[in-house]
């Protein structure tokens, strides 16, 4: 079972570390993890993609909260929330493929982000699980190279801000 | 700034540590922290214990901690002065010690250069710690010790670090200490809740199997008296863990002993034939446990902890409450006596009478010697009872290994906060520097270490300390020639292939060791001997070293093999013959 969740964290010197660390030394498994500046610029987000096989993650968000750096901790509800990622795909392009790719990547809204003699590269923005799509159909025209930013998400609007577990039952 | 004065970054630290109340902090100087010693030199109402080693002050700063309740305070320079503080940080992390440990660091223009004794301290330490910081700017000095005495001793306790720069040390500062804490992501849980006290009350009232499962975060939570009046109030049987041994009176009726790998079969009875288990600032340590899945499988638990994460880490628990012990335990009493007003009484004789029954049908026992080169370790440690046990002024250390565990098993400690012992990280040779720390923090008691040969040859440069800084302390020495622990296990599970654990009875000579560190030494071979040098090693006022030659062929039993289940104890083995 995969959990995405969505964790706070005053904008410290090694406040990124000590999540990771924590992940690494209690075994969690991080599918993908990324970091940026929010609203406040002391605050940064860190949104984590975590696969729950051996931990719940009830136990992995309490580890998280007693990070004193860590501010919130909040899961990601599937439906609850707009989760996206961006890819940059280097896909194998010669002259007679690109009309073919092109009209793919229409398809899916990618932005030829460049266009060389025999490859161009896609940008794509879209959920994980469209990106996933993308990549599998350009996979056959040859995927030189990929970079994917990893999940962020928020809350929806019309859903209840997304609240912090109760863990002081 | 009004109220500010104007001084270093060192004489801050110091300045820091006087406002928290700190009267003894434990170190050795170098490079990287010279201008906090310079500070020092420079005057302070701070004492500081010099360590022979950075790993003994370390343990020193435990022990300081362990024995008043009070924050430890270590001080190390940079480089190998910090690391050798690790095993300290990983031993109070494991045993919720609250520790500040500062440690200097080289000046912030050669971070990052490997620079001479430059180690990135913050990082090695950072999965060990509950928090730490390099200090980048001397104006954030005072509210990082702040925040760092704040951390390390509210919530469940533990270490943290302050790693300071040389420049920042001798930037000069306006020093004002902050009133309060700014920490935005730190706020531990500050009462149980009502409706889950309630439940908790209820079942206790209902229970007829229940035991009371105490671990060391009762001492931590400053709840002893509250868990006494529980068990008191609804006749509940108790039984300690090591970190929790003494948050309980060990002679009082109720109290049934230690679970675990080692503890009496009927105490590891009485909580796995348990309905309800109340488990108390304790964490189902795989010690404790054994096999988890056949751990007290009849019971129902009720989980009280300071942390919420430890709630469901390894057992279910059906009734959770997070907050402090103290309030919790008292609120639950509280609850128990409004029940009892409407009619309610307890249900738990017949229970009680079952666990004395198991009490007197398994027994600690082991074969008294009968002759021969050595006397038996159990009788040592029976020895070191029947002469401290009427006084409630001793508080006994150790290291870790078979000689703790009989400390375990023959001494009976009524007060909290007498039995001093490393649990979770099991570090040999903590059990001399922490005897010398709990002497600085308790100079009216009497500080026995109870080590091992093993553990003693780690860290026995602290009796140079001892020694030295007037902190008398009685080293009982079980002596078996032995890795014992090891030897044991080797002989059980290994098909008795001896591999790397003869130390030898005799070298190092201990007792001219002891004298060589300006301190008395004692060698014991024969039980006749044992009370008098006992009595001479407790009265003498003096660092003593009674070296106590034990039979290596002696195992510590029962025993649950890691692994199996805690019902399957292994019985007592005559090791008569066993070892030539």
């Amino acid at each position: 079972m995969k959990h995405t969740v969505s964790v706070l964290v005053e904008n410290k010197p090694g406040a990124l570390a000590r999540v990771s660390t924590m992940f690494a030394r209690r075994g969690f498994n991080i599918e993908s993890l990324s970091v940026g500046p929010t609203e406040r610029n002391d605050v940064s987000r860190i949104t984590l993609r975590v696969d729950c096989e051996r931990h719940s993650i009830e136990q992995i968000e309490k580890q998280m909260h007693k990070l004193v750096n860590v501010l919130r901790v909040s899961e990601l509800e599937p439906g609850e929330a707009i989760e996206r990622e961006l890819a940059l795909i280097k896909v194998h392009a010669p002259a007679d493929k690109r009309h073919e790719l092109v009209a793919l990547g229409e398809v899916f809204h990618a932005r030829v982000a460049d266009l060389g003699a025999d490859a161009m590269i896609f940008e794509v923005v879209g959920s994980p699980e469209e990106l996933d799509s993308f990549e599998e159909l350009v996979r056959p025209y040859g995927v030189k190279e990929m970079a994917r930013t990893g999940r962020i998400g928020l809350g929806r609007t019309s859903a209840t801000a997304p609240t912090p577990r109760k863990h002081h039952v | 700034m009004s109220g500010s004065k104007k001084m270093v970054g060192a004489d801050a630290v110091l300045r820091s540590l006087e406002a928290e109340g700190v009267e003894t902090v434990f170190g050795i100087p170098g490079g990287a922290i010279l201008p906090i010693y310079d500070a020092m030199a420079r005057g302070t109402t701070v004492r500081h214990v010099l360590a022979r080693h950075e790993q003994g002050g370390g343990h020193m700063a435990q022990g300081f901690a362990r024995a008043s309740g009070k924050v430890g305070v270590a001080f190390a320079t940079s480089g190998p002065g910090a690391t050798n503080l690790v095993t300290p940080i990983a031993d109070a992390w494991m045993d919720s010690t609250p520790l500040v440990c500062i440690t200097g660091q080289v000046r912030s223009n050669l971070i990052g250069t490997d620079a001479f004794q430059e180690c990135d301290i913050t990082g090695v330490t950072m999965p060990i710690v509950k928090h730490s910081w390099l200090v980048q700017d001397v104006e954030e000095l005072p509210s990082i010790m702040k925040a760092a005495f704040h951390i390390a001793s509210t919530g469940r306790c533990g270490p943290v670090l302050v790693d300071i720069p040389r420049d920042i040390q001798e930037a000069a500062i306006n020093f004002k200490y902050p009133d309060s804490v700014d920490l935005p992501g730190w706020k531990p849980p500050t009462k149980g809740h009502p409706r889950q006290i309630k439940e908790a009350a209820t079942r206790i009232a209902a229970a007829e199997k229940v035991v009371l499962y105490v671990g060391g975060g009762t001492l931590n939570g400053d709840a002893v008296q509250e868990i006494k009046e529980l068990a008191e109030l609804w006749r509940i049987p108790v039984v300690t863990t090591l970190m929790g041994k003494g948050a309980f009176p060990e002679t009082h009726e109720l109290f049934m002993g230690w679970p675990g790998m080692h503890g009496p079969k009927w105490s590891n009875y009485a909580v796995n034939k348990s309905e309800l288990l109340v488990a108390v600032g304790a964490r189902f340590d795989d010690r404790v446990t054994g096999k988890l899945s056949a751990f007290a499988p009849g019971a129902d638990i009720i989980h009280l902890d300071i942390d919420s994460a430890e709630i469901s880490k390894l057992r279910h628990a059906d009734v959770p409450v997070v907050g402090p012990l103290k309030q919790i335990l008292h609120d639950i009493t509280g609850e128990l006596r409004k029940l009892q007003s409407a009619g309610a009484t307890s249900r738990t004789e017949p229970w009680l009478r079952q666990i004395r029954e198991w009490r007197d049908e398994f027994p600690l026992r082991y074969t008294k010697a009968s002759g021969g080169d050595f006397m038996k370790p159990q009788t040592v440690l029976e020895a070191l009872q029947a002469q401290t046990g009427d006084r409630d002024d001793v508080i006994f250390t150790t290291g870790v290994g078979q000689h703790q565990m009989w400390a375990m098993q023959y001494l009976l400690c009524n007060q909290p906060r007498s039995f001093i012992t490393s649990g979770g990280l099991g570090t040999m040779g903590f059990g001399i520097p922490a005897a010398v720390g709990a002497k600085a923090a308790r100079p009216d008691a009497t500080v026995v270490c109870v080590d091992g040969d093993g553990c003693f040859q780690m860290t026995c440069q602290e009796l140079a300390t001892a020694s030295l800084e007037k902190l008398p302390i009685v080293v009982v020495l079980v002596n078996n020639g032995y890795l014992g622990m090891v030897h044991q296990w080797q002989n059980l599970f290994f098909e008795e292939r001896r591999s790397q654990v003869h130390l030898t009875h005799q070298v190092p000579d201990y007792q001219m060791l002891a004298e060589a560190y300006g301190a008395a030494g004692f060698t014991v071979t024969n039980e006749d001997e044992l009370d008098a040098a006992l009595g001479e090693a407790l009265t003498c006022g003096r660092t003593a070293v009674i070296d106590c030659r034990v039979d290596p062929a002696e195992g510590v039993y029962p025993m649950i093999p890691a692994g199996a289940a805690a019902i399957d104890m292994l019985e007592y083995q005559d090791p008569q013959g066993a070892l030539a």
